[in-house]
């Protein structure tokens, strides 16, 4: 491969892979540092990429609006609506225990699947939304376009970075490990367990909003077949295990070290013979699979583990 | 009346005798291993799969090959028990709840890899329904499916209530510890769990694949609704699974049907919402199902 | 004086904090014997470790003539030896009938039938009650029900985690005839006690622990007259 050719394969691998950090960092304020665990990563994610697609795109019969707003609207359109989404879900679910969550979660993501693959007045149904702006896009074209894309994600990575380790460290992200930790103590401490994870769910999903803002305007186009839910969902979950549940940079390590493997691997499946090429994808779900089981048993505290003393049994 | 009892009850029986099926093995494992079982779903993909290709080699009638999807299961269930959730049965349950998240995706990516992505189907060709009582009209498979389910059902009751297994399984599933006190075999509880779990979710696999068509999501989307069903019976009550999957059946294909006026009650395609807000709404208000289940 | 249970320099605790230290004790055959001692002593921990639920670090346990130490529990079921659990010792959704049959799988006796009916015979209550799930019957009740289940398995020796724990002193007064019985018919017991003073008067012999260590032993009522013992576990008043 030719060395431009090489370094712009590079800004993809490292776009995407920042995407994934914000992700990342979202479900460790969730799972981290609230002990939520949430399987409708890929629900939230979509919520906030529609959100900022309709706020920004052009007017259009086929779907509602487009309001044609400047991006910064977009993507705080998707923090608001992502947030608001998580908002709804939590002051229903959140009550619930560990694997009761789970499993309401699973609902939840695939609910919003349904509004979105039905609702066509809303998001146009199954034909998508095309034509969602770049930032800059009048500006500048092709290649050059990634780069200035590539500083803005990594922009967003660091502020959702510095926006998560302040609530870490703050009394407020000690509340949280604490009920985390042993809820029955925490509460019998006085604090209002359930407002706290309401707050701690719903910031997490307006992340989530956020970084599917970013994936719609970096496509440019934006249908419900554009990702595979279940393998963000799961892909994000294997970063933050791998990087170390419980700390920010873990979460960008963990993210940034599993998109390499993963695009990686994409590398090694392409020089596949031609039979194989179509099931490429379903080797790599299996190697991730793997890798995911290899993380919880030998390798759980992850890249860059928690600092703080866990009282957990793990 | 009647198309009410043909094109909603029927197909409602039909879909709920998979889910009792699948939700059985949810509700033991949760019950006996004290873990939501995510790979529950893909385990009926992979037993729908084993009869599928026995099928291919041996032309006879899908459901006379059902041993063969149910060995493939159990082995399945009773590999990934032993290599991924055992070494992690010590830590808190949530861990092995990843883990399975994962072997959802690991035994999907193995149907792909060896059964292709797309739609097949055990048998072709259109098969007329029976008519019954000269305005009662039935699937011949629809048929089959809620008898099978019912025997099914009538036998895992008497297994549960009569059997040494059986009763060390709920001994086991009420108090663990005491189960181990009284020197039970937990660990054989277990992989009987295991191997009763993968059956019925094998069979109900190939149920749901013959009513429809066989592909790797099969399970997966089938995953919710027995969710609802383990937690609609109580957590750790297979009968009640069973009476959960069938009443979840019914609700969601009812819930379609015109009640109120000439429209729909709720618009097909959100047809899998019920099942998630019987199970959300069981969770916060009555969180031991209908049969006082266990509370996590 | 053979012992039936002979516990030797055991020592055993949670992550290396040992909770029991250096503990040793004999428990002859067809007696009685309490442990005391105050909260946090380590009493519970000991008839766990005794029975392998609990990781033993040091020290030997051997029943009868045989050496038992390193066994598991479902391997000392079978030799003669079942346990009481403070709480949650029944199967609550199981009958009773259910939960007195669980007991005899870890050792099926010959003759199940007769078994339950020699049980039975020592819990009339329970007869009237064996299609009832155990969950349902009263706190007294279901001490019947776990000490039957735990008799199921024929014992030699019958582990009891205070079986009067949280039962009304009428109660207390029937189960602590019921083990008199239960000791009448060929049955050792050891059981930790919180109603000192009672167990100590129905016990042949009684053993202090305090800290986790041996303090003293002795025989009931040695005990119950020695001045450090009453001053310090009996509540002062003379026995």
């Amino acid at each position: 491969m030719e060395l431009t050719g090489l370094f712009f394969y590079l800004v993809s691998v490292l776009i995407a892979g920042g995407i994934y950090a914000v992700l990342c960092l979202a479900l460790n304020v969730q799972w981290g540092m609230g002990g939520l665990f949430n399987a409708g990563i890929a629900g939230f994610f979509a919520v906030g990429a529609y959100a900022s697609a309709i706020a920004t795109t052009a007017v259009s019969s086929k779907h509602l609006g487009g309001f044609a707003l400047p991006i910064p609207f977009g993507l705080a359109a998707a923090m608001i609506v992502a947030g608001v989404t998580g908002w709804i879900v939590a002051k229903i679910c959140v009550r619930l225990k560990s694997d009761y969550l789970a499993m309401a979660s699973v609902g939840i993501a695939e609910i919003l699947r349904l509004v979105i693959v039905n609702e066509s007045w809303l998001t146009n149904g199954s034909l998508g939304i095309a034509g969602v702006p770049r930032p800059f896009g009048n500006l500048v074209q092709g290649r050059e376009a990634d780069l200035l894309y590539l500083v803005m994600v990594w922009a967003c990575v660091l502020a959702v970075y510095v926006l998560c380790q302040r609530l870490y460290v703050s009394p407020w992200g000690r509340t949280l490990r604490a009920i985390r930790d042993n809820e029955d103590s925490a509460r019998a401490a006085g604090k209002d367990v359930d407002w706290f994870r309401l707050q701690t769910f719903v910031i997490g999903c307006a992340i989530m909003g956020l970084a599917g803002a970013l994936s719609a305007h970096y496509f440019k186009f934006l249908s419900p077949s554009a990702t595979e839910p279940l393998l963000v969902t799961f892909l994000v979950w294997v970063m933050l295990m791998a990087g170390g549940s419980g700390n920010n940079k873990g979460a960008i390590v963990g993210a940034l070290a599993i998109w390499f493997i993963w695009s990686a691997t994409e590398i090694f499946t392409s020089r596949l013979p031609p039979e194989w090429i179509t099931r490429s994808s379903y080797i790599r779900m299996l190697l991730v699979g793997l890798l995911l089981q290899f993380v919880l048993q030998k390798f759980r505290s992850g890249l860059v583990p928690e600092k703080s003393p866990k009282i957990r049994s793990d | 009346m009647i198309d009410f009892i043909n094109l909603y009850l029927v197909p409602g029986l039909t879909i709920g005798s998979v889910y009792a099926l699948g939700a059985v093995g949810i509700s033991m494992i949760f019950g006996i291993l004290r873990f939501a079982h995510f790979a529950h779903g893909d385990l009926m993909t992979i037993g729908g799969y084993g009869v599928l290709t026995a099928v291919w080699f041996i032309p006879v009638h899908p459901l006379l090959l059902l041993p063969f999807g149910i060995a493939l299961a159990i082995v399945s269930a009773l590999a990934v028990d032993q290599f991924f959730y055992k070494p992690l049965r010590k830590l808190p349950t949530i861990y092995t709840v990843i883990a399975s998240f994962g072997v959802a995706l690991i035994f999907r990516s193995l149907a792909q890899l060896f059964w292709s992505s797309g739609n097949q189907v055990f048998i072709s060709g259109v098969r007329m329904p029976v008519v019954l009582f000269d305005t009662f009209r039935i699937s011949e498979l629809h048929m089959q499916v809620i008898l099978l389910t019912l025997i099914i059902a009538i036998g895992l009751h008497f297994f549960l209530t009569r059997s040494k297994l059986g009763r060390a399984m709920r001994a086991v599933s009420d108090e663990p510890e005491l189960a181990a006190v009284a020197g039970l075999d937990t660990e054989r509880v277990i992989r009987w769990t295991w191997v009763i779990g993968a059956s019925m979710a094998a069979t109900a696999g190939v149920f749901a694949g013959m009513d429809t068509s066989m592909h790797p999501n099969l399970g997966w989307n089938l995953l919710l609704a027995m969710f609802a069903a383990a937690v609609l019976g109580g957590i750790g009550k297979p009968m009640g699974a069973i009476a959960g999957g069938l009443i979840i059946g019914i609700a969601e294909e009812t819930a379609t049907f015109t009640w109120l006026s000439d429209e729909p009650l709720i618009s097909p395609s959100y047809k899998s919402a019920v099942a998630f807000f019987i199970m959300v709404a069981l969770l916060l208000f009555r969180p031991q199902g209908l049969f006082k289940g266990r509370l996590l | 004086m053979s012992a039936l249970l002979s516990v030797k320099g055991l020592t055993a605790g949670y992550g290396g904090v040992p909770i029991i230290e250096d503990v040793n004790l004999d428990v002859a055959e067809h007696e009685i014997a309490v442990i005391i001692g105050p909260n946090g002593a380590g009493k519970s921990t000991l008839l766990k470790t005794i029975f392998a639920l609990t990781a033993r670090s040091e020290g030997d346990v051997s029943f009868g003539e045989k050496d038992i130490t390193g066994l598991k529990t479902a391997q000392l079921v079978p030799l003669g030896i079942s346990m009481v659990p403070q709480s949650r010792n029944v199967f609550p959704t199981l009958t009773v009938d259910e939960n007195l049959d669980v007991g005899t799988y870890a050792a099926p006796p010959k003759d199940k039938d007769a078994v339950r009916e020699n049980v039975l015979s020592l819990f009339p209550d329970l007869r009237g009650k064996l299609g009832q799930a155990a969950g349902e019957l009263s706190g007294g009740q279901r001490q019947m029900v776990a000490l039957g289940r735990a008799l199921m398995s024929e014992p030699k020796l019958l582990l009891l985690d205070e079986p009067t724990a949280g039962l009304s002193p009428a109660y207390l007064e029937i189960i602590f005839d019921l083990l008199l019985d239960i000791r009448k018919r060929g049955v050792t017991i050891l059981m930790v006690e919180q109603n000192a003073k009672q167990a100590l008067r129905i016990a042949d012999n009684g053993h202090v622990l305090v800290s986790g260590k041996n303090f003293i032993s002795g025989t009931g009522e040695a005990l119950l007259n020695d001045d450090a013992v009453r001053r310090s576990f009996l509540g002062g008043a003379a026995a």
